[in-house]
């Protein structure tokens, strides 16, 4: 197992916590791993069945549409200079703002609805993903290139031939860290104002000094987050097998 | 098969690198070009490859004039160039797919080939497996495959070993033989365009006005042995010396 050492200091860190919460003794404050996973239990059906869709389908709506104008937006500057000129440097100053204070603007937009949690999601994933892709399409080299039109290769050819598999890997790079943001985008969307999801009930558990039950919600997140995470990298060894052979 | 007539080219307004240049090469003939680093040697193979275009005069290929050459004519770059994300058969069937040939036809067409070529079993495999060796056949393979009967090739065997070289330099000449293609041979390396060669180029002035050209005396097949004839090492000799007057160091 050659993950061995970092499953050591993750067993050791639960133990210190389950250790430091017992000796505290303030549940509601600090609860201890196994009255966390309790909780989750007692709250299976709530969590599971009730707010973890609500949360899925605003972390997958907000990456589908990260995912698809992300991607458009980086090959339009990847195939326009002027487009690139125009947009890139807005693009990276866009990241000066702080785009979680941003969210409560969104609830004015668009109310309690799912669109302001999207909203909230598509705004903090959008940029890894533009980025990584936009540099992946310009990562190509310019001999390639030029051998490419030595053999009469359109601008199509050399754009779906060559551009988009040297892209591909800087794609997935931009997807892995764009689906755990999309986590926290969505549980922080829930946080101003919602009706269900995950987010939304780990705050309502902090009013009601309900510590366990503020922190199996979390898990739940969390668990997304690896989930979706882990299809991502399947999904690229899959692709790009070429990658994975030494 | 290829004719420069009167082919100037300069970058820019001044920098001119070509000045009135001709040559021609006839078919199934083997030429290397020779000349030291920055004496526009690749600036020659962009005009003949079509990434360039001429300030003046004309190119032309297998007897036309042909001012759109992209696709016409078969190149090697240095480094093999392969696609790391496609296996050996999909690599060198890229030139047929770009051409418009179905995948299956391509497939057909080069499986053959890739044995002929010492590539069996390597066809489901990826370039990051492969010797240089087997890699520069491959890209070989694919320059062939452009099915240009001029093929280009730009020092081609710099990058790997020197003992890899020399069964490579055997090989080319093998296959070259068999298919009376025309090679445009680009290499510093005067020993080796002595062995492959019925004519070198050598480019000694700049801008480039003229090609001082050298015919190899020697009959094919040859040996390596043949290199060591007097008149051969005396030729040599006086390749090199025009050579070093070139460097600039």
């Amino acid at each position: 197992m050659k993950n061995l050492s970092s499953l050591f200091i993750f067993v050791l860190i639960l133990s210190l916590w389950e250790l430091g919460a017992r000796w505290l003794d303030k549940a509601f404050i600090l609860p201890s791993p196994i009255q966390i996973l309790g909780r989750l239990w007692e709250l299976k059906e709530v969590l599971f069945l009730q707010h973890l869709p609500v949360t899925l389908l605003t972390i997958l709506i907000g990456l589908g549409i990260s995912i698809v104008s992300g991607t458009l937006i980086a090959v339009w500057m990847a195939a326009n200079p002027g487009i690139r000129k125009a947009f890139y440097p807005i693009l990276i100053a866009s990241q000066m703002i702080p785009v979680i204070a941003l969210a409560p603007i969104f609830v004015l937009w668009f109310g309690y609805t799912i669109w302001s949690k999207v909203a909230v999601a598509v705004l903090i994933t959008f940029f890894p993903i533009t980025v990584n892709t936009f540099d992946g399409l310009s990562a190509g080299s310019k001999e390639t290139k030029e051998l490419f039109l030595t053999m009469g290769a359109t601008k199509k050819d050399v754009f779906l031939k060559y551009d988009v598999p040297t892209a591909l890997p800087h794609f997935f790079s931009g997807l892995k860290v764009a689906v755990t943001l999309s986590v926290i985008g969505a549980a922080i969307g829930e946080w101003l104002g919602a009706q269900a999801g995950l987010g939304y009930f780990s705050r309502r558990m902090m009013t009601q000094f309900d510590g366990a039950g503020v922190f199996a919600p979390i898990l739940v997140l969390s668990l997304i987050g690896i989930a979706l995470f882990m299809t991502v990298t399947i999904l690229e060894n899959r692709l790009l097998k070429w990658r994975t052979l030494h | 098969m290829l004719a420069f007539d009167n082919v100037s080219f300069s970058y820019g307004a001044d920098n001119k690198i070509i000045d009135g240049l001709s040559f021609n090469a006839r078919p199934g003939e083997f030429i290397s070009v020779v000349g030291v680093s920055g004496s526009g040697k690749s600036t020659i193979f962009r005009l003949i490859t079509g990434l360039d275009q001429p300030s003046s005069g004309t190119i032309s290929l297998t007897g036309h004039d042909a001012a759109e050459r992209l696709g016409k004519v078969g190149y090697m770059p240095q480094q093999d160039l392969l696609l790391p994300w496609r296996t050996i058969l999909e690599n060198a069937r890229l030139p047929l797919e770009i051409a418009g040939v179905d995948k299956k036809r391509a497939t057909d067409q080069v499986m053959p080939l890739l044995q002929e070529f010492g590539l069996t079993g390597t066809e489901d495999q990826y370039p990051s497996q492969l010797s240089g060796g087997m890699k520069q056949r491959v890209a070989f393979l694919r320059a062939l495959l452009s099915g240009s009967p001029l093929l280009l090739l730009d020092e081609p065997f710099s990058a790997l070993d020197a003992i890899t070289r020399l069964s490579m330099q055997e090989w080319l000449i093998q296959q070259w033989r068999k298919r009376q293609s025309t090679i445009l041979f680009i290499t510093h390396d005067v020993e080796e365009a002595l062995f492959l060669s019925d004519r070198i180029f050598l480019l000694t002035n700049k801008p480039i006005t003229e090609c001082q050209e050298i015919v190899v005396p020697l009959t094919r097949p040859r040996t390596r042995k043949d290199l060591h004839k007097p008149e051969l090492l005396a030729l040599k000799e006086q390749m090199l010396q025009k050579l070093q007057s070139e460097v600039i160091l």
